[in-house]
């Protein structure tokens, strides 16, 4: 016998009501039971991140919760970035500085991004760099990815400065 | 955002130098080749609507486990199912006798090289560690691996063979009958019989051996595929993440013998390949054949562990090399004895061989070697098969060349560019025909060393080794070239029985004035839709935006060949541009009748056709699109209907070049060795999308630091995989990778569509050997004379300590 | 790579955990960060029967100063511990902020927590290390009530632990606050385990080195304390030959063995250098640093 669970969550602001099996990862219930499949499994043991989702607002490897630890819990994924067509700062600024190639890493790298940004810190290279080596991308060799989040650190601050909303 | 308005957009990371000219010469038509356009594909990837196989959408598709062997070697004897298959949401539990015993093999017709046939699933034998012998099929994957756990294969377990040093020995059963010495293939490529003499009488002979550890491609997206058979369209249609779409559905077709017709392959967004997956894997042909035989869509997952251990691995090779000089440090003569260790059995359809003969073949690479010999050997082993991962050979072929040219430097008290100056092909040399039984044709070769040794000078990394602050620094400059994009007549001399190497595109403008580009290349992070587009740009006079590539569908494009070989933008992208010529020609046909002139005095220009001289004289293509297909009755000069063109392209090969430069910090207390500075100057011709190349050589500079001193895939003395998992296989992050300068020279191409050359492998060609070299100075006061990679911290330490030998240390724990 | 079936329960209190990992069994384990329990279950090395989810446990989620012990609440993240700990609280335990830095990456720091760290008991497991470095207790709840394990009975062996099948890990009480601590680790990426790790905390008292203690991880199966090392800097002058002799004495004492990362030759090199760099960065970070 399966062990069901009844679970209520909410996902990029929608809620849901699902049965989930216990056992079943908090990634495989977003790809396939709510069809968000933009969240990738790079791995399965919690060291690509490329499965990163925002549990709360905090940066976590979805492969490694199970997905009825998300009840009564808010989720984001990188479908929550953009805005039907218009695409958020972060994922322009991936685009600009070409820290995408294949594509499979990037939901987990803009997650991980939106996450250390939230904490409005303080643009240093080598801190950002630090928090992308929380992620492997295997195609990029990761300079455009520490550059966007770089320069979006330092746009927001200066948003913040300037006190637009 | 589209094309026109992104292609103005100010770039503030590096000046656009097109859209510059653009600005200061309005009068003159916008070209978007040499354009930094930002990539078509972007948009989806950042949204998460990426199509990869995973993300299509079938709730009822079976799903596939595989139960593989436990051990690297042994004999079958038996297998028992009857509990696995009444387990929950189990629908079939099958070996490789429920299959019809299905295999690839694949053949080089030649006579040194034994073909060994890989079964799908295991039959009798196993021959590494992870070897698939049993597909189950269930519900979900969870439900599968319950299965899987629950199905008892006994195996008699035999010793066996893993590195090259267990080669010949009579105690170890032979893994292949048809190969009792355990040579797969055995290519004395070159010989030549005054290179005793030469090498006898050099002032100078280096006699060394270089080591190369067995490393993997390990794309972010594993394998993966879904396969379904569909009745209408009497077709097996499977959807997987490969490079190589046609050669998957002929690997099919030889497996499970059906007409290629009645398969389909479809790549969709594929999540990086590096060549594993331009070979054709076995469980994707099972779960082919399980969905033709359910008639039911079967899905299957290489987890991470499977991709690590399972699936093809690369470049585990040892060069014995006896080099002579004269005393001005120029070569007299190269003798090299290549060993490979190719794993368990040929890859499907390149086979075992394609990394024995290209490191063979290309060892000279930009020097002038004089007297030229080289046997190359692929030997099996109890480990998975070697398939062809970014730069092939080329990494360790130029790791050799470099090191020699540094000892070689050291030996006679040279400079080390000094030497490789004095031993480069030079610019009138060229066309220059080596002992190697290669052409080459004219490439940036001295410039760009001369440029790399510039910039490290501008960079002050000299002033950085001069630092006591107790870390070590040291600096290496390598040169190369790399050899891209070559067609049917060079792959035919591998003589393989399935010969790669032509692209036919087909381009197709609908009644709107949009273009349909197909191509039997198969992007997967390259960015195709975006050059392509640049490329047919130009050529139609439309926006890239009005452009779309569709790959990656063997029914959708003629037959092909895939991505690999850095071949697809000058081959495919050159098929489109020969394709896009027609149509333009098609188009001014039209636009002549149109406009009453004759079609040579119709010129394209940003999206209208119009009489040069007179331009007010003009239609948009738009129109002319719409006439065509709605108004053909008004155009009676023309015999075709609608816009449409074939191209293809075969190019003979050409070479690219690159010099590298590392810059390495050494901790003597700890061992750790770091690469905190990095340059590149490379050539591959005209730029189509700089920031493209830009990124390819980042990411393959970033891969070749992971063989240089991080990846590793290890075995016990058992043959058991050490590192199955992301902590073990490690993988760079970001923090170890530093910045990378790129800069540019063009070398255009004359044998090109496009004058461009390809480039994908070469930041993984030139890096081991850059580190390598980098680290050999930052310890040359230790007598260090490091020539293998991966390079660990204990081997540093060893070096510090004096107690080294250059001997690879034993890869077992 | 889909982890076996269990049983998932979930717990509001320490006590219902109890009751429920009593009632479980043996096979039964509490699931906190998940971070080191899941992975392991994604591979099936590890299988429990039951899951006793106490991430919806509430009250154990603080860090109190109480005197000259710094506790930590079980399920306190050690995100938490990294960014958010007063001044006040954290002085004289300045090095605990700074040794949650080393832990992994911000996703891991973001899930695990403190009392899971002490619980998986991995020997080069930054709280581990830190516990024996401040004579921690651990204090669990089990059928019997609270009872406080000193860190030296609580660290049994790899990935064991004195705890009883059905208690629960509530707090961890850091003792002997000092003045000077500094942690140092090696390892081949950023945010890998160790390969090696030394910590130290001590007191300058009178010119003179006071209150040592010096901790090693990853060289044996339990984060080791050197009572012979820290008698040689006890009682001497803050200075690079004490620390010089310590590292001696330290990379002489153990016996690390041989793997990928290195052989016995390699890591006590290793060790050396890392306990000489831990003194000199403790002595220049002063307190609450």
């Amino acid at each position: 016998m399966k062990d069901q669970h009844l679970v209520s969550l909410t996902v990029n602001g929608r809620e849901y009501e699902l049965v989930v099996e216990s056992r079943k990862t908090l990634a495989d219930v977003l790809r396939s039971d709510l069809g968000l499949t933009g969240t990738h499994l790079g791995c399965e043991h919690g060291i690509c991140g490329a499965c990163t989702v925002l549990l709360d607002g905090e940066p976590v490897r979805s492969c490694l919760v199970f997905g009825v630890q998300a009840d009564g819990r808010k989720v984001r994924t990188v479908e929550s970035l953009s805005d039907g067509d218009e695409l958020n700062d972060l994922q322009q600024a991936f685009s600009r500085h070409h820290a995408l190639q294949c594509g499979f890493c990037t939901p987990g790298f803009l997650m991980l991004g939106e996450a250390y940004l939230s904490t409005d810190p303080e643009p240093d290279r080598e801190e950002v760099r630090e928090v992308v080596s929380a992620n492997l991308c295997r195609c990029t060799g990761y300079q455009g990815i520490v550059d966007a989040v770089c320069e979006v650190a330092e746009m927001r601050r200066s948003k913040d400065r300037e006190g637009t909303p | 955002m589209n094309a026109e308005q992104a292609a103005s957009q100010p770039d503030a990371a590096e000046p656009n130098t097109a859209i510059d000219a653009q600005a200061t010469e309005p009068d003159k038509p916008k070209r978007w080749v040499g354009n930094r356009l930002p990539r078509r594909e972007d948009p989806r990837m950042l949204r998460g609507s990426g199509r990869f196989v995973d993300d299509i959408p079938d709730p009822h598709a079976y799903h596939l486990a595989f139960v593989r062997s436990p051990v690297a070697s042994g004999r079958i004897t038996e297998i028992l199912t009857e509990d696995a298959i009444s387990m929950p949401g189990v629908v079939a539990v099958l070996t490789s006798a429920d299959l019809g015993h299905p295999s690839l093999t694949a053949v080089l017709e030649r006579e040194e090289f034994v073909p060994t046939t890989m079964p799908l699933l295991a039959k009798d034998r196993v021959r590494y560690a992870g070897e698939p012998i049993v597909a189950v099929v269930a519900e979900n994957r969870y439900l599968a691996e319950d299965a899987a756990d629950n199905v008892w294969v006994e195996i008699e377990e035999m010793p066996p063979v893993l590195s090259l040093e267990d080669l010949g020995r009579s105690d170890l059963p032979v893994i292949h009958d048809e190969a009792p010495d355990g040579v797969l293939v055995d290519l004395q490529m070159f010989t030549d019989d005054l290179l005793d003499d030469v090498l006898g009488s050099a002032p100078l002979v280096l006699e060394e051996i270089f080591r190369s550890g067995r490393v993997t491609a390990a794309p972010m997206e594993s394998r993966t595929c879904r396969a379904d058979w569909r009745d209408r369209d009497e077709q097996l249609v499977l959807e997987v993440s490969t490079q190589v779409p046609h050669q998957v559905r002929s690997g099919i077709a030889q497996a499970l013998g059906v007409p290629e017709r009645k398969v389909r392959v479809i790549a969709p967004d594929v999540g990086g390949g590096f060549g594993l997956k331009c070979v054709v894997g076995r469980e994707e042909v099972v779960a082919a054949a399980i969905a033709m035989r359910m008639r039911h869509a079967v899905r299957w997952s290489e987890d991470r562990q499977e991709n690590l251990i399972a699936s093809f691995h690369g470049r585990e090779q040892e060069y014995r090399i006896r080099a002579g000089f004269d005393d001005e440090g120029r070569f007299v003569g190269l003798e090299a004895d290549i060993r490979c260790n190719i794993g368990a059995y040929s890859v499907y359809p390149f086979s075992c061989a394609v990394e024995p003969l290209m490191a063979a073949t290309e060892l000279p690479g930009v020097y002038k070697v004089g007297r030229y010999a080289a046997r190359a050997r692929g030997f099996a082993s109890n480990k998975p098969p070697t398939a062809p991962y970014r730069g092939v050979s080329r990494p360790q072929i130029v790791l050799v060349m470099e090191r020699l040219m540094d000892k070689a430097a050291r030996s006679l008290g040279l400079d080390r560019v000094e030497i490789r100056r004095r031993n480069t092909i030079q610019p009138d040399d060229f066309p220059y025909l080596g002992p190697n039984g290669i052409t080459y044709e004219p490439g940036s070769y001295v410039e760009a060393l001369e440029l790399c040794a510039a910039e490290v000078g501008k960079a002050g990394w000299r002033e950085q080794c001069e630092r006591q602050d107790g870390l070590l620094r040291g600096i290496g400059i390598v040169n190369f070239s790399e050899r891209t994009a070559y067609g049917t007549a060079t792959m035919g001399m591998r003589k393989m029985q399935m010969t790669p190497g032509f692209e036919v595109s087909h381009v197709r403008m609908d009644a709107s004035g949009d273009v349909v580009v197909t191509s039997g290349t198969c992007g997967h992070g390259q960015g195709h839709e975006t050059t392509f587009a640049q490329i047919v740009a130009d050529v139609l006079a439309i926006s890239p935006d009005r452009i779309k590539l569709r790959q990656g569908d063997t029914d959708v494009t003629s037959f092909g060949w895939g991505t690999f070989a850095s071949r697809s933008l000058v081959i495919g992208g050159g098929s489109a541009a020969v394709a896009a010529r027609r149509l333009a020609d098609q188009l001014r046909e039209v636009a002549a009748e149109m406009l009453e002139a004759e079609p040579t005095d119709i010129e394209l220009v940003d999206g209208h056709a119009q009489v040069r001289g007179a331009p007010d004289a003009r239609l948009t293509i738009d129109e002319i699109a719409a006439t065509v297909h709605f108004r053909s009755h008004t155009l009676v000069q023309r015999e075709e209907q609608l816009l449409e063109a074939r191209g293809s392209a075969d190019p003979p090969g050409m070479f690219s070049n690159a010099a590298h430069a590392a810059l390495v910090e050494v901790d003597p207390g700890t061992g750790d060795a770091q690469v905190v500075d990095y340059i590149v100057i490379e050539d591959c011709g005209v730029v189509v999308n700089p920031m493209i190349v830009d990124g390819q050589v980042r990411g393959g500079v970033a891969q070749g630091i992971g063989s240089a001193l991080y990846e590793e895939m290890s075995y016990s003395p058992e043959g058991q995989p050490l590192t199955g998992t992301f902590m073990d296989y490690m993988v760079p992050t970001a923090s170890e990778i530093p910045r990378v300068a790129v800069h540019h020279l063009e070398t255009p191409c004359d044998q090109t569509e496009t004058g461009a050359k390809g480039m994908g492998e070469g930041g993984t060609i030139g890096a081991p050997a850059a580190v390598l070299s980098a680290l050999n100075d930052a310890l040359r006061d230790y007598d260090a004379d490091i020539d293998f990679v991966p390079v660990r911290p204990a081997d540093l330490l060893a070096v510090l300590e004096g107690t080294s030998n250059s001997e690879r240390r034993l890869e077992t724990a | 790579m889909k982890p076996a079936s269990f049983e998932y329960h979930r717990a509001y209190t320490p006590e219902e955990v109890v009751e429920v990992l009593t009632e479980l069994g043996e096979d039964a384990k509490i699931l906190a960060g998940g971070q080191s329990l899941a992975p392991m279950m994604n591979f099936r090395l590890a299988r429990p029967s039951a899951l006793v989810d106490v991430n919806t446990v509430a009250g154990l989620d603080y860090i109190r100063r109480e005197g000259d012990e710094l506790c930590v609440g079980a399920l306190t993240r050690h995100r938490t511990l990294e960014i958010s700990i007063a001044d006040d609280v954290r002085d004289g335990f300045g090095l605990l902020p700074r040794a949650a830095r080393w832990i992994g990456h911000y996703p891991i720091r973001s899930r695990g927590t403190v009392g899971g760290s002490i619980a998986h008991s991995d020997p080069t497991a930054e709280w581990c290390l830190m516990a024996r470095l401040y004579d921690a207790q651990v204090v669990v709840l089990g059928p019997d009530g609270r009872r406080a394990i000193p860190s030296e009975d609580w660290f049994t062996g790899f990935l064991t632990t004195a705890s009883g099948p059905d208690e629960m890990v509530v707090e961890t009480r850091f003792g002997r606050p000092r003045a000077h601590g500094a942690l140092t680790e090696y390892a081949r990426r950023r945010g890998d385990f160790a390969i090696a790790a030394a910590a130290v905390a001590f007191d300058v008292v009178d010119g003179r080195c006071h209150d040592v203690s010096i901790v090693l991880g990853g060289v044996a199966n339990e984060p080791l304390r050197l009572p012979e090392a820290e008698a040689i800097v006890e009682g001497a002058a803050p200075e690079e030959d004490t620390w010089t002799a310590a590292a001696r004495s330290a990379a002489a004492a153990i016996r690390p063995g041989s793997d990928l990362n290195g052989d016995d030759h390699y890591r006590r090199h290793l060790v050396d250098t890392l306990t000489r760099r831990a003194f000199a960065e403790a002595l220049e970070t002063g307190n609450s640093r």
